[in-house]
C-alpha cells in the first residue's frame, strides 16, 4: 500500500482526483504435453494503474513494477490532455461485504502434488482410450488486489485459484478427434473424476461417426456448447457500453419479454469460491448479484462508473480491468438458471437433431447482431432419441435472439464451465446446419 | 551497451544488465539455460462512437529464465532483475520435477549482436496529438455516413526492446515496434445491426495508418449496405477468396499444421504431415518468411536466438518443410527454422509463424470468375480459427457469383472445411499477391503475436459455407 500512497500523493499535486490500482500475482502452471510432463512454470508479476481527473479530463497510465512507477504520473498527465470528460466521482470509503475467494490450502500445494494430479487424470483417460494424447494443465495461483483513491476509497483483498484442464487428441488416418474440458475454482480440489468422466463420455459418444444433411434441425447445446456458441453475443448485448451507444439489440428492451420464459440469467460476483468473484470491482464499487434476464424479461445491463454516469444510472459493480487496462463493464460470473428437463429426456425427444459441445470460429460473425455460427469441432447426431455418433464437416449458424426466444427445453443438469459460467444444457429448435456434399 | 534500455535499474548491483545476466548464466548444472529481459512502451487509443473511450500509456519491464534439465523445462518470469540467480535456481528445480527423455537442442551458433531497425517516421515517437487528430478524422468520416449508428477505432503502438542471452554464449539485443489499427463501422436499422471493418498493421512506420480516409468511407458504406443484404443459403459452393482472405486461409488452415509442436510428439500426425507428401496441385507454393524486410512478422533472430530463415512449407504442391523451435527440430531430426517466438516475457517461446503466404501464380481474376455458374466471392476478414484438420474463417464481405459475374452483396459468411481436401480443391491461383498485416495470431494463451499473411486471389471448389 505504501508505494500506492506515494503515487497517489504525487498525482494529487497535479490532478483534482486520482485513483491507484495494483495487482500482484503469482501463478504456477504445470504443463503436460502428449501425456508427459513438459514444463513447470512460475510467473510473478506486479503492475499498477493510475487514473486521474485533470482539468476535468481523464488520464490513464499503467506500469509494471520496476518498469517505472515514477513515470505513471507523467504518462497519465500527458494522456489527460486528450482524455474524455471526467463525469463521475471515485467512490468514497465504504464497507465491503466479505466474499469467500481464498482457500489457504492453495498456496502450500507442492509442485509434486500437482504433478501427481496431472498424471492421475491422464492415466484415467488413457485407461479408457490408450492411444489418446493428452495436454493437461494444472495451475495454482494467488493474487492480491489493492485500490486507493483521493476520495477516501480504499480496499484490498487476496484471492486464490486452482484449475485443471485437459485437451485430448486422437488421430486415426487423417481423422482427428478433439475432446476436453476444464474446471477452475478458488478452492483446491484433487478430485479428477468429474472432469475425467465428462471427457470419457465425449470419447464414448464420438466412437462412431454419423452423417447429417443440410437443413434446419433442433440442437441441444451442452454446457460447453452454450459457452462456445451462445455466450459471446449475449455478453456483448448486456454490456452497458453497447447499450449506451445504441448498438445492442437489447437497447430499449428493459422490462420486455425478449427471451423464452424458461430463461433466467444473472451476473453474480458474490458466489463463494467463484474465480470471477470479488468483494469490490476494479473501481472500488461493491459487488452484487445482478439479474440480467428474469423469466425471459430483460432486467439489467452491466455498468462501470463512467458508462453508468453517461447513461444516467449507477455502476453495477462490473467495472473490470481486463489485462490491466482501462476499466470497462464486464461479467463476473454468469449463471443461467436450470430447468426441469433431463438431458436424457431432451435426447429422447429428438427425432433428428444435433448435440453441440464445441464450435470453432464461433466468435467471428456479427456478434453485436446476435449471430453465432461455426464448425462443429465436437458434436453428435441424434436420430429417433438415440445418439448415433460424432458429426464432421458440419457448420451451424443462427441468431441468439431467434434461438432463445422459444426454447424446447432448459436442462436440469446445470454445471460450471470454465470457472465463470454456470449453465444447464439448452434445447433449441430450428438451427441452420450445413454440411459437405449436400 | 547501446542505450536501448532506458529504465532498467538493477537494485543491489553496480553492474550493467549484461553483466548481471552473464553472472546468472554461470555455474549451474542445467543442460541449457536462457534469460530474456525486455522493456516496452505502448500507447492505446480507442473510440466507441463519438466517444474517445480510452487513451492510455503503459510502460513495462520484465524477464524470464528458462532451464532445460534432462529433457524437461522450468520457466520463471519476473518484473525485477534483482535476485536473478535465485530465479535461475527455481527454474532448475522446476525442470528437475519432470522426467521426459533427455535430448540435445538443435545446435545454433552463438551470436552477439544488436539489431535496431531504422524507422523513417516511427509511430511510438509521434506526438499523441497527431495520433488523435488522425483517428478523429477517420471517426468523423464513419460517423457522418448514412445509417451508421456507431464506430469502433482501436489504435495501438508498442515498442519492445529485448535482450536474449543463453548459456551457449549468445547475447542479442533487438528492438521492434508493432503498430495496429482497426476501424469498424456499425450500421443499424430497426433491430438489424451490421458491421464492416478494416484491420491494418505495420512494423512501426506511422505511414501504415495514414491516408485511410477513402477506406473509412468505404467500410461505412458497406456496413449500411449489409443491412439490406440477404444471407447466403448454406451449402457447398465454388468460392473465390480475395488476397486478404486467402492469406488468412494460408495462415489458419495450413500454417498452423506446419507448426511442429503440434506434430512432433504425435506419431499419427507425423505420418499425415510426412515430408514429400502431396497436398495440392503443382501450382501451390506456401512459404513462411520472417526475413522479408518491414513486415509485422519480420525479425532477424527468434526468441531462442536462432537466425530467421525462409521456409518453403509446400513447394509445387508437395510438403517440403515445417516450422521449428530448437527442441522440435532436434526431436524430428530436422533443422531449426527460427520460428520460436513469445509475445512477451511472461511466456516461453513456442513455435509460431512469421510472414506466411501463398506464392503468386498466373490466373487472372476474370478467368477465375468466368466459368462459375453459381458461387461466392469472399473478401475482408473477421477472423479465423483452426483445429489442425478443420478450419473455419469468416468473411465480412461476400458476393454471389452467377454465370461468371459478381452479383448481390451478402451478409457475412463463414467458410469451413477439411484442410487436406480443401488444399487439393484449390484449382486456380492468381498473380496479384498482397500481404495483410492486420490482427494478430493467438496460440497457447499467447495473443496477439505480430504476424502477416498474404496470397493472390485463389479459387476453391466444393467449399462449405454456413448460412440459412
Amino acid at each position: 500500500m505504501e508505494g500506492l500512497l506515494e503515487v497517489l500523493r504525487s498525482a494529487r499535486r497535479k490532478a483534482e482526483q486520482a485513483e491507484v490500482f495494483s495487482v500482484s500475482s503469482r501463478a504456477m502452471p504445470i504443463q503436460f504435453e502428449a501425456n508427459e510432463l513438459k514444463q513447470v512454470q512460475t510467473k510473478e508479476s506486479r503492475s499498477s494503474a493510475l487514473r486521474i481527473f485533470r482539468e476535468g479530463r481523464i488520464g490513464f497510465a499503467t506500469a509494471s513494477e520496476g518498469g517505472g512507477l515514477e513515470a505513471l504520473v507523467d504518462m497519465a498527465v500527458e494522456t489527460s490532455q486528450f482524455g474524455s470528460p471526467a463525469n463521475f466521482q471515485f467512490p468514497s470509503s465504504q464497507d465491503y461485504s466479505e466474499v469467500c475467494i481464498v482457500d489457504p490450502e492453495v498456496e502450500g500445494i507442492a509442485m509434486e502434488r500437482m504433478v501427481e494430479i496431472g498424471k492421475e487424470l491422464i492415466a484415467k483417460i488413457r485407461g479408457h482410450t490408450p492411444d489418446i494424447l493428452c495436454d493437461v494443465q494444472v495451475t495454482k495461483g494467488t493474487s492480491s488486489i489493492s485500490l486507493i483513491n483521493s476520495q477516501g476509497g480504499e480496499g484490498r483483498y487476496d484471492m486464490s485459484f486452482f484449475s485443471l484442464s485437459l485437451e485430448g487428441i486422437l488421430v486415426r488416418d487423417t481423422d482427428m478427434l478433439f475432446v476436453g474440458d476444464s474446471e477452475s475454482s478458488c478452492r483446491f480440489s484433487d478430485n479428477i473424476d468429474d472432469l475425467a468422466d465428462r471427457v470419457i463420455w465425449q470419447l464414448e459418444m464420438a466412437k462412431k461417426k454419423a452423417t447429417v444433411s443440410t437443413k434446419l434441425l433442433p440442437i441441444i447445446f451442452t454446457p460447453n456448447g452454450v459457452a462456445s456458441a451462445l455466450l459471446s453475443p449475449l455478453v456483448l448485448a448486456f454490456n452497458g457500453k453497447s447499450v449506451l451507444e445504441g448498438a445492442s439489440p437489447l437497447e430499449n428492451k428493459l422490462g420486455e419479454q425478449v427471451f423464452d420464459k424458461k430463461l433466467s440469467l444473472w451476473d453474480d460476483a458474490t458466489i463463494a469460491y467463484g474465480v470471477g468473484s470479488y468483494p469490490f470491482d476494479d473501481e472500488g464499487v461493491s459487488s452484487q448479484r445482478l439479474p440480467l434476464v428474469t423469466n425471459g424479461v430483460v432486467a439489467n445491463f452491466l455498468y462501470d462508473l463512467q458508462t453508468a454516469a453517461l447513461a444516467g444510472t449507477h455502476s453495477t459493480g462490473n467495472g473490470q480491468r481486463v489485462g490491466g487496462g482501462f476499466p470497462s463493464p464486464a461479467i463476473s460470473s454468469l449463471i443461467l438458471s436450470g430447468g426441469d428437463v433431463s438431458f436424457q429426456a431432451m435426447v429422447e425427444d429428438m427425432k433428428e437433431g444435433l448435440i453441440v459441445e464445441q464450435l470453432i470460429g464461433a466468435d467471428q460473425g456479427n456478434l453485436l447482431g446476435g449471430d453465432f455460427g461455426g464448425n462443429v469441432l465436437l458434436g453428435y447426431k441424434v436420430e429417433n432419441g438415440e445418439i448415433m455418433g460424432r458429426v464432421k464437416d458440419t457448420m451451424i449458424a443462427g441468431n441468439v435472439y431467434q434461438v432463445l426466444k422459444e426454447l424446447l427445453g432448459v436442462g436440469k443438469e446445470a454445471r460450471r464451465v470454465g470457472g465463470i459460467l454456470q449453465t444447464p444444457p439448452l434445447y433449441c429448435s430450428r438451427v441452420s446446419v450445413a454440411t459437405k456434399g449436400s | 551497451m547501446t542505450g536501448l534500455f532506458a529504465f532498467i535499474r538493477v537494485k543491489g548491483y553496480n553492474k550493467g544488465v549484461r553483466d548481471v545476466i552473464a553472472d546468472a548464466l554461470k555455474g549451474h548444472d542445467a543442460d541449457y539455460l536462457e534469460i530474456h529481459f525486455e522493456e516496452s512502451q505502448a500507447t492505446n487509443i480507442a473510440y466507441r462512437g463519438e466517444r474517445l473511450e480510452e487513451i492510455s500509456r503503459a510502460r513495462n519491464s520484465g524477464g524470464n529464465v528458462r532451464a532445460l534439465v534432462q529433457g524437461s523445462w522450468g520457466f520463471v518470469s519476473f518484473n525485477r532483475l534483482g535476485g536473478l540467480r535465485d530465479k535461475v535456481a527455481l527454474a532448475l528445480e522446476e525442470a528437475r520435477l519432470a522426467s521426459r527423455g533427455p535430448f540435445k537442442l538443435f545446435p545454433t551458433e552463438s551470436v552477439v549482436e544488436t539489431v535496431v531497425p531504422q524507422l523513417e517516421k516511427g509511430s511510438t515517437a509521434m506526438p499523441l496529438a497527431a495520433k488523435k487528430e488522425l483517428l478523429d478524422e477517420y471517426n468523423d468520416i464513419i460517423l457522418g455516413s448514412p445509417k451508421i449508428q456507431s464506430s469502433r477505432i482501436n489504435y495501438r503502438d508498442a515498442g519492445r526492446q529485448s535482450i536474449f542471452a543463453n548459456s551457449e554464449g549468445s547475447y542479442i539485443e533487438q528492438a521492434k515496434t508493432d503498430l495496429t489499427l482497426r476501424l469498424t463501422a456499425i450500421a443499424r436499422e430497426d433491430n438489424e445491426v451490421q458491421q464492416a471493418g478494416l484491420s491494418l498493421g505495420g512494423n512501426g512506420e506511422f505511414s501504415a495508418v495514414e491516408r485511410l480516409h477513402k477506406q473509412a468511407r468505404e467500410i461505412a458504406r458497406r456496413a449500411a449496405a449489409l443491412l439490406s443484404a440477404p444471407q447466403v443459403k448454406g451449402g457447398e459452393y465454388t468460392v473465390i477468396l480475395n488476397p486478404i482472405l486467402a492469406g488468412v486461409f494460408a495462415h489458419e488452415a495450413f500454417g498452423h499444421l506446419s507448426e511442429s509442436d503440434f506434430v512432433y510428439q504425435n506419431e499419427s500426425l507425423r505420418q499425415i504431415m510426412a515430408l514429400g507428401k502431396r497436398f495440392g496441385g503443382k501450382h501451390l507454393n506456401i512459404i513462411d518468411d520472417p526475413t522479408i524486410p518491414n513486415l509485422r512478422g519480420s525479425y532477424k533472430y527468434d526468441d531462442e536466438g536462432t537466425p530467421a530463415t525462409k521456409t518453403y512449407l509446400i513447394r509445387e504442391g508437395v510438403l517440403e518443410g515445417r516450422l521449428h523451435s530448437r527442441e522440435t527440430a532436434a526431436k524430428m531430426g530436422e533443422r531449426a527454422t527460427g520460428n520460436a517466438r513469445a509475445i512477451n516475457y511472461l511466456f516461453p517461446p513456442i513455435v509460431r509463424m512469421s510472414n506466411t503466404f501463398i506464392e503468386p501464380g498466373s490466373a487472372s481474376f476474370e478467368a477465375m470468375l468466368g466459368d462459375i455458374e453459381e458461387g461466392v466471392y469472399v473478401k475482408d476478414w473477421y477472423g479465423g480459427m483452426t483445429s489442425l484438420e478443420m478450419f473455419t474463417f469468416s468473411a465480412g464481405e461476400a458476393y454471389m457469383i452467377r454465370r461468371g459475374r459478381l452479383a448481390e452483396l451478402l451478409r457475412p459468411v463463414v467458410l469451413t472445411g477439411n484442410v487436406f481436401t480443401t488444399l487439393q480443391n484449390i484449382d486456380a491461383i492468381g498473380s496479384d499477391l498482397e500481404m495483410n498485416q492486420g490482427g494478430g495470431c493467438g496460440k497457447g494463451g499467447q495473443y496477439p503475436l505480430p504476424v502477416s499473411n498474404g496470397s493472390p486471389h485463389i479459387r476453391i471448389r466444393h467449399c462449405v459455407i454456413g448460412g440459412k
